[in-house]
């Protein structure tokens, strides 16, 4: 599986929304879908799945706001 | 000379429109530069000087003294961890550090407890100095701050738009722009927006916040306590101390962002239209912003980090509830060690929970429940009593009330 997918899945069980997966452009925080706690339980699968660390710290809501940022955000760290 | 000191006007932050006079000369030579794109380093040092001493000179002296001592503990504590973690990194000399920079807060809120006096460690702005500086201690062990130049963090420290109550900047964000002055374009924009800024915030606290603080609450008060209206009366002093703390809040808030901006620190704002909201997540969100904002990223997500990463509760909604609970009780103690700021925290804490619970209870039943204009306005009228009921405890009116009726009950 690719990052990609990886993510979207991610993203997918934590909000049980599939449009994550079809819009990516579509901003989390504005629409609602993700909270504080959505946040932290991504950041912990991340970690999990991934083994990509994103301190809660460095987590900034204009970089990280939409499906593909994430992708593209967990793309670099994995670089 | 010392005719000249006995005149100097010694006032806290924006206490008198006076204060602005001199601000606005004395800012002159900066905006012609930020006009350039260009960053007057050494006149803003004195600029900050002089507003410092203004407000913690003369008669304040005592809390100008406290504020050194403050700067330098926090520095060595800082330095000291940023060294430590650069080869290390134990959880305890963390623990540690986080307990030493808010050692002086904890002696500044316990001491009086004790004591009569005010402890000689007090100085105006401490609790908001204490944010910037764990804010900078949990950065350094999440390796976001790698190296610690003392110059960048006093200055963040002690910059004078903000000392007194904030907004609370993050570290990174402040040291970049310090390093990087807005292009002249941004910065006709800034100026203008500054400026307006501190118009309203006049307009906020100067006109509206005392009328409602200091004209009619007073009224009010008396109105509920002693003539026999005590349910109207209440309900008016609730929705008027409301209005009056967000006005004065917001005012001020408004002046330490404007001039902010008239230095060329985009600071971040702290209220957004916060009554009209719809719910109270919604409310934390445009209310005293960036003290909820540091409250989430510092306090409830880096212990639900913890809590959900080492399935410390099998519920995902237990953890949250007790992060919010943990949030919420810090925020009341941090406001004063008294019952109602204490009620206040949990009263937010339990309304938090039931919130979630209820959009939980929303996402499943998504066809059942009207969602329209009428459920909307629904919702920001129930948000708003809410909110104002909360707010009427965080006044300590309902402990005015008790001692009344306790005087006259003994």
């Amino acid at each position: 599986m690719t990052t990609k997918e990886t993510v979207l899945d991610i993203l997918e069980s934590i909000t049980g929304s599939d449009e994550v997966k079809e819009v990516l452009d579509m901003d989390l925080y504005d629409e609602g879908i993700l909270d504080s706690l959505g946040t932290v339980q991504l950041l912990v699968e991340l970690e999990n799945q991934l083994d990509v660390t994103v301190p809660v710290s460095e987590f900034d809501r204009s970089d990280w706001g939409t499906p593909q940022q994430i992708i593209d955000q967990v793309v670099s760290l994995q670089g | 000379m010392s005719q000249w000191l006995s005149a100097f006007p010694f006032l806290t932050p924006y206490e008198k429109p006076f204060y602005f006079v001199i601000l606005g000369i004395l800012l002159l030579p900066s905006i012609f530069a930020s006009l350039k794109g260009k960053r007057l380093g050494g006149y803003q040092a004195f600029l900050t000087l002089f507003f410092l001493w203004m407000s913690f000179g003369g008669p304040h002296r005592q809390q100008g003294f406290a504020l050194i001592a403050y700067v330098v503990w926090q520095l060595l504590i800082a330095a000291s961890y940023v060294r430590y973690r650069q080869t290390a990194n134990r959880g305890s000399w963390f623990y540690l550090s986080i307990f030493l920079s808010l050692l002086p807060m904890i002696l500044i809120k316990v001491l009086p407890l004790y004591t009569e006096t005010q402890p000689l460690l007090y100085f105006l702005g401490y609790s908001y100095l204490t944010f910037k500086s764990v804010q900078v201690i949990m950065e350094i062990r999440d390796g976001l701050i790698k190296e610690l130049r003392l110059r960048d963090y006093i200055q963040f420290l002690i910059f004078f738009p903000t000392i007194s109550s904030g907004p609370i900047d993050r570290f990174r964000r402040f040291t970049a722009e310090l390093h990087q002055p807005p292009s002249s374009e941004k910065y006709v924009e800034l100026l203008g927006k500054g400026i307006h800024y501190i118009i309203i915030g006049c307009l906020y606290k100067f006109i509206i916040g005392y009328v409602l603080g200091s004209q009619l609450l007073p009224i009010i008060q008396d109105k509920a306590v002693n003539q026999g209206f005590l349910f109207l009366g209440s309900l008016g002093y609730m929705y008027t101390y409301s209005f009056y703390l967000f006005f004065d809040f917001a005012g001020y808030s408004l002046f330490a962002v404007g001039v902010s901006y008239l230095l060329g620190h985009e600071t971040p704002i702290n209220f957004n239209k916060p009554f009209i909201s719809a719910n109270i997540k919604e409310f934390w969100n445009r209310w005293h912003m960036s003290l909820s904002f540091w409250f989430r990223d510092y306090v409830y997500m880096r212990l639900m980090f913890t809590l959900i990463k080492k399935k410390v509760f099998k519920s995902r909604i237990v953890a949250s509830n007790v992060g919010y609970f943990a949030l919420f009780l810090i925020m009341g103690v941090w406001h004063g060690l008294t019952w109602y700021y204490i009620v206040y925290g949990l009263f937010h804490a339990s309304l938090i929970c039931l919130t979630d619970a209820w959009i939980r209870f929303k996402k499943k039943h998504k066809e059942k429940i009207p969602s329209n204009m009428a459920t909307k306005g629904l919702s920001i009228f129930l948000t708003f009593h809410a909110v104002c009921f909360s707010l009427l405890i965080f006044s300590g009116y309902f402990d005015t009330l008790l001692k009344l009726f306790f005087t006259y009950n003994i």
